[in-house]
């Protein structure tokens, strides 16, 4: 297989994997059923895992098409823009911190999870105009922090234990 | 070796940090949220930003909210012994209706999917505080 056809491949079951990863989340009952949209970021573990693995490209290229799959799939239009707002400012703040090389995966993944949250708020908070929405800031900032370290480890695990070879 | 081994070392030191900075500043969140807030006195509706009504914490009433296009979209408030909750929608999520019950000032129930935000706040002048004499 040329290599090309192989990162083709690899990014294929990346996205169905974190397709699938996003099911599981979409059927698992909500964490924080207080607050709206409330997600662990699961699919998060294979982006994790991509953006050390592949760089920050591949990362935004899977991100991207699954949430784009995700909403055609079992989402609406509204949903699309919490959850690409939230996405993309975890996803540059990741992308800064593995560059500065001061964290390991696991501080990564929680101030990943935390920005995932507060974009997904600060969107809410410019759609809705309304600034009520700050109270939620603080239960996702604990949300985001302790899913962050599970999704961290996992994505830590994914890292050490997958060959570099795939 | 020795060089890795203290990379690892900074990089947990720098992760412990950060997780306990993010859990200070939720903790000095709740507290002003559980422990320095009042209770408000009156329930404001908005949609999509825009005043949709208000309603007094003290007076128990049911409020139906249509909102969309043709009024399709439901939103039932009630207001009850001075909590105010949504009964029941038709939105998708149903994140409104499994709310928590709201009276604290500030406090918010939100409706996403069909834009209707429930606010508890002090009306009034909100600028003075309650002095208890
Ligand atoms: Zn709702």
């Amino acid at each position: 297989m040329s290599k090309k056809t192989k990162n083709v491949a690899f990014i294929g079951v990346c996205t169905a994997l974190a397709l699938v990863l996003s099911y599981i989340e979409a059927i698992l009952p909500p964490l924080f059923a207080a607050v709206p949209g409330i997600k662990m970021g699961l699919p998060n573990i294979i982006i994790m895992f991509l953006l050390y693995r592949r760089g920050p490209a591949a990362a935004i290229a899977v991100s991207l098409i699954r949430m784009l799959l995700v909403s055609l799939l079992f989402g609406n239009m509204m949903a699309l823009m919490y959850s690409l707002a939230g996405a993309m400012l975890s996803l540059i703040v990741m992308i800064i911190l593995r560059r500065l090389n001061f964290l390991s995966t696991v501080g990564v993944s929680v101030a990943g999870g935390v920005s995932h949250n507060i974009g997904q708020i600060l969107t809410a908070m410019l759609l809705l105009e309304t600034a009520e929405l700050g109270y939620y800031l603080v239960v996702l900032t604990i949300t985001g922090t302790v899913s962050g370290m599970l999704i961290g480890l996992c994505g830590a695990a994914l890292i050490k234990h997958i060959p570099n070879k795939i | 070796m020795k060089e890795k081994e203290n990379t690892v070392k900074r990089y947990v030191r720098n992760d412990i940090l950060l997780i306990l900075c993010l859990v200070l500043i939720a903790a000095i969140g709740l507290f002003y949220l559980y422990v320095l807030r009042d209770h408000g006195d009156t329930v404001r509706v908005t949609v999509d930003g825009k005043e949709y009504g208000n309603y007094s914490l003290s007076q128990d009433i049911t409020e139906d909210i249509y909102t969309g296009k043709d009024g399709e979209y439901h939103n039932r408030l009630v207001i009850k012994d001075g909590t105010a909750f949504m009964e029941s929608a038709n939105c998708p999520d149903g994140i409104c209706v499994e709310h928590s019950r709201v009276f604290r000032d500030g406090e918010s129930i939100v409706c996403l999917p069909h834009r209707v935000v429930i606010t508890v706040v002090t009306s009034g002048d909100s600028n003075t505080p309650d002095v208890v004499i």
